[in-house]
């Protein structure tokens, strides 16, 4: 079963974000794996080891992506393709999926894995607009998958605690939602066989894709406040004595 | 401009997120001076149409077939890109729930367009919309607005608008219109089968009026005796954000929002947990709450009553202890 997982690099999830027009500051910051692709990788890696076959990890981003990607090949992925772009911030949904879905089309895939949603961007279409780019069956928000006589079943979830369980054909596209299964570490080894490992890169003009933007980010900015917050200050004992009378008598909740 | 609202049924029953997009429908219509429709799909829902009717809406469109009883993102696609390519809205609007996440960005591209999706509000700048939608984990704000031509896809955050502002109808009952799709069992490639919920345990959250939640700022199971210590002090229910249950650090009864609970009580103490808008949707109907945070940055601060920067391991012990003084 050969697998393209599409790993996004995002921010880290402590760094402190300096916005600049309708992005951030990339100096000064940590990046790392977006979290719901970690889940997808690991997915791919268990899938593969079960079943044969090849895990491809897909990254499109700046230079700075391709330490994302040794991460990915360090714990176990085949081989690597970064989609260089040192703009990809600007681009919508669509034109990113269009630009992720040309690399994919030049290999020979059973299945596509993704995160349901970047830390970033926060999209949370990338996987269903791959699927509909490569005309796959897909779906979304996926916690487990078994694969049988060429078919999966996998388990969806819903809203409010409920799930569903749907079969799907191969090849198909599937969001990955995070605590779908327990992501491992990179072992020393894995670190050293990774340095061997190819990493194709190729530029996103190189690509081809056409089709103009169907949205636009005006600007980013800290979201304005809608409700007053009365902030307690002081020693540990003294914001909890004041929080417990706040609650007693101000909010007269305990 | 037309806008056309895709209302969601669960289990043959209103998702009352439709209502609150159909609210924001009727308000951008305000002030763009545009008409309002709204569409139900699915198998033997006539009745719920007729229903909706009756709000303040210019015409219900109907959408039936066999293949549309249960959803399936591939009969959905088929069936709505033949609806709007003959009702041709400008703007078509969804409840940002699970099942629009799952068909809509892509009904959107096999009609060429995009989606601008999960917006929690829009403004009206002379005539453009701009859609408001959280990057960052809630971190920042952005204005979006959409390039091109007509269509355009867009979906709202569930509490984003109030479903009690649904208007009516001011003179009756608006026209439900059948629309026909073709559709064959062989575009489906999906099958659904059946839903079902996880073993329940004894512990219901929506009816505790005190909860104490953790988030990942808890760092580790270790570290949850301190959040009970303290729930117990305060004589609440403990919960968390999902990251702490993906764990299995405490069971995926007690995560609060959008994929577990969503609880409305007295009081919610917040603890490490930063805010996503999937976390806040099940809380944010807390009468008082709580937010102590190590960031002052934290989205959870712009919903909170009482905010603490600070750290909870310094905080935690000392509240619990301050609790069970004044108890005693
Ligand atoms: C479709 C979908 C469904 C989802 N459903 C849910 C859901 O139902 N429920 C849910 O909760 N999430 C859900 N999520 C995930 C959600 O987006 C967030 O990732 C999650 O809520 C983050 O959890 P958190 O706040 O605990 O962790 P983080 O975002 O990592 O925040 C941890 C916080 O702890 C603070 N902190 C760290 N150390 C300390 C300290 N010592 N003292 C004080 N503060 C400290 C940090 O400043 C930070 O703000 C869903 C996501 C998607 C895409
Ligand atoms: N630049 C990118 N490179 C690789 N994968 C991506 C990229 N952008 C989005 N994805 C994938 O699409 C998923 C959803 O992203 P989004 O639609 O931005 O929320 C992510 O979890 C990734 O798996």
């Amino acid at each position: 079963m050969n697998i393209i997982v599409c790993i996004k690099q995002v921010p880290a999830k402590d760094a402190p974000l300096a916005i600049a027009g309708n992005w951030i500051k990339e100096s000064d910051i940590g990046f790392e794996m977006n979290e719901p692709d970690s889940f997808a990788l690991e997915e791919a890696l268990r899938l593969k080891e079960k079943h044969g076959g090849e895990v491809i990890a897909l990254s499109m981003g700046p230079e700075r992506v391709k330490q994302t990607i040794k991460e990915a090949l360090a714990k176990g992925a085949d081989r690597a393709i970064h989609i260089a772009d040192d703009n990809f911030a600007q681009l919508d949904p669509l034109g990113s999926a269009r630009a992720l879905a040309a690399a994919i089309q030049k290999e020979k895939v059973d299945l596509v894995l993704t995160g349901l949603q970047s830390d970033d961007h926060g999209f949370g279409q990338t996987g269903v607009l791959l699927a509909g780019l490569l005309n796959l069956p897909h779906a979304t928000i996926i916690m487990q998958i078994e694969v049988a006589d060429g078919k999966m079943r996998l388990k969806r979830e819903l809203e409010a605690g409920w799930f569903q369980h749907i079969e799907c054909p191969l090849p198909a596209v599937l969001s990955i939602q995070s605590g779908i299964n327990k992501v491992r570490y990179a072992t020393l080894k894995g670190i050293m066989a990774a340095k061997k490992k190819e990493i194709a890169t190729i530029t996103r003009e190189s690509l081809g894709v056409t089709g103009e933007a169907t949205q636009k980010i005006e600007k980013i900015y800290v979201p304005t406040k809608t409700k007053r917050t009365e902030y307690l200050t002081g020693t540990p004992k003294e914001v909890a004595a004041k929080l417990v009378e706040k609650l007693k008598f101000e909010a007269r909740v305990i | 401009m037309k806008i056309l609202v895709i209302t969601e049924l669960r289990q043959g029953k209103w998702n009352n997120t439709s209502f609150e997009t159909l609210v924001a429908a009727q308000q951008i219509a305000v002030t763009t001076s545009s008409t309002v429709s709204a569409l139900v799909i699915g198998k033997g829902v006539a009745a719920l149409a007729e229903e909706l009717a009756a709000k303040n809406v210019a015409e219900v469109l109907l959408v039936e077939h066999d293949l549309l009883e249960a959803y399936t993102p591939d009969g959905y696609c088929v069936a709505l890109k033949q609806v709007i390519e003959s009702s041709k809205p400008e703007l078509v609007l969804f409840p940002h729930t699970y099942q629009v996440r799952d068909f809509a960005p892509k009904l959107a591209a096999m009609l060429g367009k995009g989606m601008i999706g999960d917006c929690i509000g829009y403004r009206n700048e002379g005539g453009k919309l701009v859609f408001v939608r959280q990057m960052f984990q809630g971190k920042t704000a952005a204005d979006v607005t959409f390039a091109g031509v007509a269509p355009w896809f867009a979906s709202f955050q569930s509490g984003a608008f109030r479903s009690d502002l649904l208007a009516a109808h001011p003179s009756g009952k608006a026209a439900v219109n059948k629309v026909a799709v073709t559709l064959n069992a062989a575009q489906i490639r999906t099958k659904p089968l059946e839903l079902f919920k996880e073993a329940k345990s004894a512990v219901d959250l929506t009816q505790a009026p005190l909860i104490v939640a953790i988030g990942r700022g808890i760092k580790a199971p270790e570290n949850i005796p301190l959040a009970q210590a303290l729930a117990k002090a305060i004589g609440g229910e403990i919960a968390a954000s999902r990251p702490i249950c993906d764990e299995g650090w405490l069971p995926m009864e007690r995560q609060i929002g959008s994929s577990g609970q969503t609880v409305a009580p007295k009081l919610y103490l917040a603890l490490g947990i930063s805010g996503a808008i999937q976390h806040v949707v099940g809380m944010k109907g807390a009468r008082t709450i709580v937010a102590i945070n190590k960031d002052a940055n934290a989205p959870i601060f712009e919903i909170a009553d009482y905010g603490v920067v600070g750290d909870i391991f310094e905080i935690m012990p000392a509240l619990t202890e301050e609790l069970q003084k004044t108890k005693s």
